[in-house]
């Protein structure tokens, strides 16, 4: 591998160019976000922008009460949104944990979804706190039962303590098990990162990894995707992007519950790194609650008047 | 054989002007006759031009950086040493006072004690004006706001004849690091140019403080107009005339104050100007 | 697909604008003589007529204001005064949106600076001042420092009702009335204010506003009523206000032009700076005293921050002020568009390469795209002079006090600014910029307790914070001296 040319793949070149990154200012990064909350997406903006939503959820259950049924329930859900509206798009995969990725491409599978691709948590999710191996076994397992998408957690303990290398090296171990079957997503835990001088140092040590995608967190620990962390990692992908001609995409996970939060992340998108990114194949929104509150408001859009819960499906 | 011992012939100060740490003579040539009371003649100090002035002003220009950025420690320390050496010739002061002015010599001598207080009490200031003037303030948002005062730059001095506010103007211009060049009226010449020769022997960088004996009517309307000149003491000037050093002064907006009390750091602030200066805060 | 923001428009069927106005005098409106038509920049709309004030009205204005003060607002106690002042907040929170609407109406900048800034501020200015009328023996001027009297405030059209605020605020708190004539462009949210304080039962006279052009400040500035001058404006008439009362004891606060130096070094969060140079650029369309107007970027890094200027840039919404997505908004008036399409052509004519992003300004109304020039040095005079507007003069340095050199070869020392991630250069170059203001990684930031004004031909004295009741005071008997 040649890391795009711009490092030689060992942790003296990696940490050179690490250090080498702009600071972020805490102040500027958040007023900007800020900023662009205030933007006022109404009518026809809305209606695009909720269905492009849709389209980009990674409809997610990680809970240790997780059985087959509550998984095809939400494959059910992930295919045909809105039963009563063929025209609602699917969303953009379904992300559970590695044991349930076979069940949930099965269904799929079944029920017409085959457009839909499962994602699995890897890497001992949440926490990544185990051996190598045991990790790369994770991921295995997932991709043989089918996962086409992999979401990985990086080691925040070794980026703490500064042992990029071995982040590094994980992520790269973990991108040859993917091979051409999985994308690969990687997942800072921004929560734990802190720092937004961590977030943008370890988007570039993923990129630079072989990261298909950078994900902000697991939704286990909070603060998730702020919009201020998704602005840093909006402007590194953009800027990797000039320096390597690749695009990396971007998935915001946790915290998103609401169709606003999501327009947000659309504006921010849209403002930072550009348009292009504005598809399931380079942003994705991870969520479960957050696709019912999109399919009320594309009804009040369509119908005029506010909707109920009772009208749209639970999982 | 013996001789009649002869009455010793004085040797007499040719009085020149100050700049920039050396004493040279007006460019102009001139020179005006200063008379004691009685009408005796005392000397003939120079009479400084508009040329004179402009040199004042260049040399203050260019002390100016290294004097405003010396420690307020060190600007006060150097204040206390002129008091140290007003102290040394006090009587010359005193004589000199009561020779050339219309006052008695028992008040020239509390007008010497009172300018070398004056001296220890401005030189206290130095590094307390950040205290009484500055602040921090409070503001609304994820910020680290506080204001400083800083001098002016060069603040040209119209000193009244009286010593006591020659040394008022002076001090409280210094002080806080600007540099001055300082307008003395005839009659407080012969004083005035003494002075300059304690600042010689103190330890006063050169440039800090000019001064140039003269006429007031003659150089006022050139540092009003001064474009190089950030601030301007009118205090010594008629109530009268000030107006039109005010308007003339207008063109750069120099900063032109006259006072009627003199110890006071109201006179210090104001030939300071505010700097107020954001921080971001965070991680 | 792109993602196209659909119009936004805030309503304006919260302003109710009459046809006519008069002047506010001894808390009342009274008709004026003639008149003359105040419009919408963004459409060229006639929005009401104003009336044009003569020395009759400023003598009238002037004697409603003595007598208040003589009769009844000296007499008042800080605490009651105070009280005034807090009222007269809250009835600006409570009508913020009106003013929001009026404000962009009339003056063309973009509805979510006068929601977001413009309006919050204004109440935050009074109320902050209200608490300083009970309080001004702790203000660092002496033992019971006393107002001068009649103030006589003249405010310009970029901020019409926040200078209003920075104005009067302050003189209310420490005890003076005031005679306020807002710019002749941007005066309806000067005469809403009026209707405020008459909610607000503010005693008649207290404020009076008289408005109309530049005669009718020429007639505040000479008239002998006046015992304070507070102008913020050009740096051209400070200087004629500097000589009108140079012979009389009038005081005089003047906040005057800038051309503000935005230094970024080569250890600068760069996105956070390309934020701050727009920030500093374009808000309010440049019409800012304090605007970051020269960009002085470290040569090693000035193709980067101008690569990502120019794609920041091109992110800028242009159009209807009134748009809740609008970041850049009309140019306050035709004169004005005409001085800065002059300074902008001589910009190119020395020979500084322009650069805007593609825009589409309507026809109607006066419009300026966010502009830049690159390759300009300090003997350009789109480096020298103040454009007000948005256009952005790019010059590079090579070492540290290069910058700053180049950041106080002016006559003007308003603002700065300095990017940089290390604190100790932060520190240093703060200490060396002749400014008023100065912003580290950060710009264009106000508060009511943050004191504002320029040093050298920027201005005289500060408004806001401790600092600026000393313009509205004389000082009482020092402690401390003898």
């Amino acid at each position: 591998m040649n890391f795009y040319g711009l490092i030689d793949g060992s942790e003296k070149s990696l940490v050179y160019f690490l250090n080498q990154l702009s600071g972020v200012d805490q102040v500027g990064a958040e007023s900007r976000a800020a900023m662009l909350a205030t933007r006022s997406i109404k009518t026809t903006s809305k209606k695009w922008a909720i269905e492009t939503a849709i389209s980009m959820v990674d409809l997610t259950t990680l809970e240790g009460a997780d059985t087959p049924g509550k998984v095809r329930a939400l494959c059910s859900k992930a295919v045909r949104p809105d039963p009563t509206d063929p025209t609602v798009p699917s969303v953009g995969a379904i992300c559970v944990y590695n044991d349930m990725v076979e069940i949930a491409r099965t269904h799929l599978d079944a029920i017409g979804g085959k457009h839909v691709p499962v994602a699995a948590v890897s890497t001992a999710f949440p926490s990544g706190r185990a051996s190598m191996e045991v990790k790369i076994q994770d991921t295995q397992d997932a991709i043989d039962a089918g996962a086409a998408e992999i979401d990985m957690v990086i080691d925040r303990g070794a980026f703490l303590a500064g042992k990029y290398g071995l982040v590094f090296d994980e992520i790269v171990k973990i991108r040859e098990v993917c091979g051409e079957k999985a994308h690969l997503k990687v997942i800072f835990e921004t929560g734990e990162l802190v720092t937004y001088d961590n977030v943008r140092k370890a988007s570039y040590l993923a990129m630079l990894a072989g990261a298909d995608f950078i994900k902000t967190s697991t939704g286990k620990v909070a603060p998730a995707a702020t919009p201020p962390v998704v602005l840093v990692m909006l402007e590194a992908v953009r800027d990797f992007y000039t320096l390597t001609q690749r695009r990396i995409g971007v998935k915001p996970a946790g915290g998103i519950r609401t169709t606003k939060d999501a327009i947000k992340q659309l504006v921010l998108v849209n403002e930072t790194a550009g348009p292009d990114w504005l598809t399931p194949q380079l942003f994705r929104i991870g969520a479960s609650a957050l696709l019912n509150d999109l399919l009320m408001q594309r009804m009040k859009m369509s119908d005029g008047y506010y909707a109920s819960p009772n009208y749209v499906t639970i999982d | 054989m013996a001789t009649k011992k002869q009455a010793r012939v004085d040797v007499k100060k040719t009085y020149k002007l100050f700049i920039n740490g050396t004493f040279p003579r007006s460019e102009s040539g001139r020179v005006f006759e200063v008379t004691a009371k009685n009408g005796d003649f005392i000397a003939n100090p120079a009479l400084a031009s508009r040329k004179d002035l402009r040199d004042g002003v260049t040399a203050a220009r260019a002390a100016q950086s290294g004097w405003s950025k010396a420690t307020a420690f060190n600007r006060g320390q150097i204040l206390y040493r002129i008091a140290e050496m007003l102290e040394g010739r006090a009587e010359q002061f005193e004589s000199e006072i009561a020779l050339t002015s219309q006052i008695t010599a028992l008040k020239a001598k509390s007008q010497v004690l009172d300018a070398i207080d004056r001296w220890v009490w401005y030189a206290g200031w130095s590094d307390k004006l950040q205290a009484v003037s500055g602040a921090t303030n409070p503001v609304a948002g994820p910020f680290f706001n506080f204001s400083i005062s800083e001098p002016q730059g060069v603040v040209a001095i119209a000193a009244s004849a009286n010593f006591i506010d020659f040394i008022d103007a002076i001090a409280a211009a210094v002080v806080s690091g600007n540099t001055t060049v300082v307008l003395v009226p005839g009659s407080l010449a012969v004083p005035a140019m003494s002075f300059a020769e304690v600042l010689a022997t103190s330890d006063l960088p050169a440039g800090v403080i000019n001064i140039l004996t003269g006429s007031l009517d003659e150089l006022a309307p050139w540092a009003a107009s001064h474009m190089d000149i950030d601030g301007f003491d009118i205090t010594g000037i008629d109530k009268k005339k000030r107006g039109a050093l005010k308007e003339a002064g207008a063109e750069n907006l120099k900063r032109i104050h006259a006072f009627n009390t003199g110890q006071s750091p109201t006179r210090i602030l104001a030939f300071m100007e505010s700097k107020t200066v954001w921080h971001s805060v965070g991680v | 697909m792109t993602f196209e923001y659909a119009p936004a428009p805030e309503s304006r069927a919260i302003v109710s604008i009459k046809p006519k106005y008069g002047h506010f005098i001894n808390g009342s409106f009274v008709a004026g003589k003639k008149h003359f038509p105040t419009i919408n920049p963004a459409t060229e709309e006639v929005l009401s007529h104003i009336a044009l004030g003569g020395a009759s009205d400023v003598d009238k204005a002037v004697a409603a204001a003595q007598k208040a003060y003589t009769k009844t607002w000296s007499k008042l106690s800080g605490k009651e005064r105070g009280k005034y002042l807090y009222r007269i907040a809250r009835i600006l929170q409570e009508r913020a949106r009106e003013f929001a609407v009026l404000e962009t109406l009339d003056n063309g900048k973009p509805i979510r600076e006068t929601r977001d800034i413009d309006i919050p501020l204004v109440a935050a200015h009074f109320f902050y001042h209200a608490g300083w009328a009970d309080k001004l023996d702790y203000a660092g001027l002496g033992h019971s420092p006393q107002p001068y009297g009649v103030a006589g405030q003249i405010i310009p059209w970029n901020f019409p009702l926040l200078m209003l605020a920075w104005k009067i605020a302050p003189a209310l708190a420490t005890g003076n009335t005031v005679v306020l004539k807002p710019a002749e462009t941007t005066s309806l949210t000067a005469l809403l204010f009026a209707e405020v304080c008459q909610q607000a039962e503010l005693p008649d006279g207290v404020v009076n506003i008289v408005t109309g052009d530049g005669s009718t400040g020429a007639a505040i500035v000479n008239h002998p009523g006046i015992h304070k001058i507070a102008f913020t404006g050009s740096t051209d008439v400070g200087k004629k206000i500097a000589r009108a009362i140079a012979s009389t004891d009038k005081k005089a606060t003047l906040e005057l032009g800038g051309k503000g130096a935005n230094i970024v070094f080569d250890d600068a969060p760069v996105d956070e700076a390309v934020e701050g140079i727009v920030n500093g650029i374009f808000f309010n369309q440049g019409h800012v005293c304090c605007a970051g107007s020269r960009l002085i970027l470290q040569e090693s890094i000035a193709d980067e921050v101008i690569e990502k200027l120019k794609v920041r840039m091109s992110k800028i919404r242009v159009g209807d002020p009134l748009d809740k997505n609008t970041d850049l908004g009309a140019i306050n008036s035709k004169e004005q568009l005409v001085k800065i399409k002059e300074l902008s052509a001589i910009g190119d004519a020395e020979g500084a390469q322009r650069w805007s992003p593609q825009c589409n300004l309507s026809d109607k109304g006066f419009w300026f795209a966010p502009t830049i020039f690159t390759g300009v040095t300090q003997a350009h005079r789109i480096a020298q002079e103040e454009i007000f507007g948005p256009v952005l003069s790019i010059l590079t340095f090579r070492t540290p006090q290069e910058a700053i050199d180049k950041a106080n070869n002016t006559p003007f020392g308003l603002s700065a600014g300095i990017w940089s991630e290390k604190g100790s250069r932060i520190f240093w170059a703060s200490q060396h910029l002749k400014a008023g203001v100065i912003w580290a990684n950060t710009f264009n930031k106000f508060d009511p307790a943050s004191p504002f004004g320029g040093y050298k031909e920027s201005g005289w004295g500060r408004e806001g914070g401790k600092h600026g009741l000393a313009a509205y005071l004389k000082t009482g008997k020092e402690t401390g001296a003898k």
